[in-house]
């Protein structure tokens, strides 16, 4: 890890390149002109262009949080902002060899490539999403020889209307809060899956999701559904260029495990954090929610190191008997910047049970929160909690936070929760020194081991990811 | 090997180490003894650049180079090692993944190859010899949850496998009760070389009698009081230090 770290070491965020792309936009702001432009664009039925305006209207009505939330910022104008842009092309992609080759070349540049003979034989089938649309997805036709629909959103609501319109919004509703009223106003497009009835995935399946136009937002949604007895990882890549003004990311992630079925939901968060002033950055304001049936798995894990505010709280609402939620997290915090978040647990089956590990890395001036719900109703019989949340300064004047937030109300359950703060010690890191590590390497030599419980319930390739990326993110953060 | 002249340190406006003469050739072994707070981590911690010690006056020639303007990490990658009076916990990392990288990073430093996981296991398991221990602590957490003894263990072990020109031993016989004593002393023998030298920093004789030096020094406020064999170790333990103390008291 120490060598790749150190070949790292560069202080630049090196995903900040813009590609000149002649893109289709729309004019700034938001009406519902605007909804109507985006659904007639992506040529929606009726119904769809009719949620969208009732979550819009709901939307109009609503107000962006600002009390509960520990985080500081500027409200967001949202006349100024784009909500839709798109590499302009010719006709309607068939394969990916019609896609945009300075597309193809972004992502080579990201290191995702997107011709199959590139990718591993087999190994990952990626979906990539450049400003508002899907630009191409991998492997399409050998996951459907198994009736595995991998598709944009934009596909599946044209190819296969009844699922999208069975599950959209049955997770997240359309009026869940102010950025996931935003999003299903607006959302121009995102990732699509389907596990058909007792089918493995052969493969991990992966979102790469790029923001490249100035001004303009990103909401894209994510619906992943696996029927009965069946099974998916999922893994979700993001980056956007370095600008000196803040840019939205107001996604939605659902996630549909019915009966038997086991989601696992992986993120790498990277977006641009901002420079050393603060200036610029993404505002990424997520909602993420699973709903997990009888004896079914919902797990989240989650490596958030840019960004400069994250707003956060992947969710698994335990509905059946014996399901299962995990949330595993690791946030970073670095230079100015803010996370609030964490995750939710409802229990409401019987003997459903939870696990929480949250690992919170603050450096620099940046302000770190965990914010959790445990909530136990009152038929969950049997429900199992266990929290772990810890929290790590590296210098003084960064911050560490904790709102855990229990709520009982089944006296056969149990809940437990664990914290710890802990700071890394000049006396750790001489330690480290004195048996030959340079001070980066030993940083992220003791950060990696506090993210450990973290790191291996990640896939192997992003695993690595992740620890290169708490190299850098951490870069210059002990002076 | 190392020349230490008249060096002066201080934590923060307290001077601790005042005026230290000390030369060590390789092939020796010298014991620093005194009493508590007569200044013999501070001079091991000094000699690692620990940043909470102000170097104040003199200097430390190591190997022909001026070892305080060296960074710790380029002080141990020239061949410095502290094994640590209290040697630190760092949790979720394994003890093998931590040497591996420090002694990679060694090498690196010396123009060397970089040993894979592979190699790496092969050499271990000859160096664990050393402290008759057995792989299975190669997967704990460094130091996590190591009783005393074990953790003094661990230190040699990195001795071991690291190989230092010049090896500080850091009060390593306390805590430890007899049989570890005698496990680490005899792993300390085993890496003794003519090409090497070794500093025991400690308060007590009993270690000397595992570890025999060539030298004894003693320190009292900062200063070497009074050098001799091994011989000088012996009068300490029958006479105490107050008898050294008075006679250097009544001396000036």
């Amino acid at each position: 890890m120490s060598s790749s770290v150190e070949s790292l070491v560069n202080k630049e965020y090196k995903y900040g390149f813009v590609t000149d792309i002649d893109a289709d936009v729309a004019p700034k702001g938001l009406n519902e002109d605007i909804v109507r432009l985006i659904s007639a664009k992506k040529q929606e039925p009726e119904w769809l262009l009719e949620w969208r305006l009732k979550a819009f209207r709901g939307w109009q009505k609503m107000s962006e949080p600002h009390s509960w939330p520990n985080i500081r910022y500027t409200p967001v104008d949202y006349q100024a902002i784009r909500y839709y842009s798109a590499p302009r092309t010719q006709k309607p992609l068939g394969s990916l060899d019609e896609v945009d080759p300075k597309l193809l070349e972004t992502y080579t540049k990201l290191g995702i490539p997107l011709s199959e003979q590139k990718l591993l034989a087999g190994v990952v089938a990626v979906d990539a999403i450049f400003d508002s649309v899907s630009v191409g997805t991998t492997y399409k036709a050998k996951l459907a020889e198994q009736g595995i629909v991998f598709c944009s959103f934009g596909e599946a609501v044209r190819e296969h209307p009844e699922l999208v319109r069975k599950y959209l919004g049955s997770v997240v509703p359309a009026s869940d809060n102010f950025f996931a009223a935003l999003n299903a106003a607006v959302f121009s497009d995102g990732s699509f899956v389907y596990i058909p009835k007792g089918v493995k995935c052969p493969m991990d399946l992966s979102t790469y999701f790029r923001i490249n136009s100035a001004e303009t937002g990103q909401f894209e949604r994510t619906l992943i559904v696996a029927d009965e007895g069946a099974s998916v990882s999922y893994l979700e890549g993001c980056t956007a260029p370095k600008r000196d003004e803040n840019q939205l990311h107001a996604a939605v992630v659902e996630l549909v495990a019915l009966d038997n079925a086991t989601i696992k939901y992986s993120t790498v968060q990277n977006w641009y954090a901002g420079d050393e002033e603060g200036r610029g950055g993404i505002y990424n304001f997520v909602t993420k929610r699973g709903k997990a049936g009888t004896n079914a798995k919902i797990s989240w894990t989650q490596v958030e190191t840019g960004s400069a505010i994250t707003w956060k709280y992947p969710s698994v609402i335990l509905q059946g008997d014996n399901s299962v939620g995990e949330f595993y997290s690791v946030a970073v915090v670095n230079g100015w910047q803010q996370a609030d978040t964490g995750t939710k647990m409802l229990h409401i089956g019987k003997n459903s049970r939870s696990t929480i590990v949250s690992k919170g890395i603050s450096a620099g001036q940046g302000q770190n929160s965990y914010r959790g719900l445990v909530k136990v109703l009152p038929k969950a019989e049997g429900a199992r909690n266990y929290t772990q949340c810890d929290s790590m300064l590296i210098g003084n004047r960064c911050g560490a936070h904790t709102f855990p937030y229990i709520d009982v109300q089944n006296s056969s359950s149990s809940t437990e929760h664990e914290a710890s703060t802990s700071k890394i010690g000049e006396d750790q890191i001489f330690y480290l020194k004195q048996r030959g590590l340079n001070t980066e390497n030993a940083i992220s030599m003791i950060v990696n081991g506090f993210c450990k419980e973290v790191f291996k319930e990640l896939p192997m390739e992003f695993a690595v990811e992740a620890q290169k990326l708490l190299g850098i993110s951490l870069e210059g953060s002990v002076g | 090997m190392l020349e230490i002249r008249d060096l002066r340190a201080s934590a923060g406006d307290k001077e601790i180490l005042r005026g230290i003469d000390l030369t060590v050739n390789a092939g020796e072994v010298h014991a620093v003894m005194g009493p508590n707070g007569s200044g013999k981590s501070t001079l091991a911690q000094v000699l690692a650049g620990h940043p909470a010690y102000q170097v104040t006056g003199g200097s430390v020639l190591y190997r022909g180079q001026d070892l305080l303007d060296l960074e710790p990490e380029e002080r141990a990658q020239a061949g410095v090692f502290l094994a640590f009076q209290y040697p630190v916990e760092i949790p979720g990392v394994t003890n093998a993944y931590f040497l591996r990288a420090a002694y990679n990073e060694i090498r690196k430093a010396r123009g060397q190859e970089e040993v894979d996981s592979m190699d790496f296991l092969d050499l271990l398991e000859e160096k664990l010899k050393v402290v008759e221990w057995e792989p299975e602590i190669m997967s704990r957490a460094v130091n996590s949850g190591f009783s005393g003894g074990e953790k003094k263990r661990n230190e040699i072990l990195q001795m071991a496998v690291l190989e230092p020109r010049l090896a500080i031993l850091d009060e390593t016989d306390s805590g430890l009760d007899i049989d570890a004593l005698r496990i680490v002393a005899a792993g300390v023998n085993k890496l003794r070389r003519p090409d090497n030298a070794t500093i025991v920093v400690t308060h007590y004789q009993r270690l000397l009698n595992y570890i025999v030096p060539d030298y004894v020094h003693v320190l009292s406020s900062g200063r070497i009081v009074k050098s001799g064999g091994k011989e000088l170790a012996l009068e300490l333990e029958a006479r105490g230090y107050e008898w050294l103390e008075d006679a250097v008291g009544a001396a000036s």
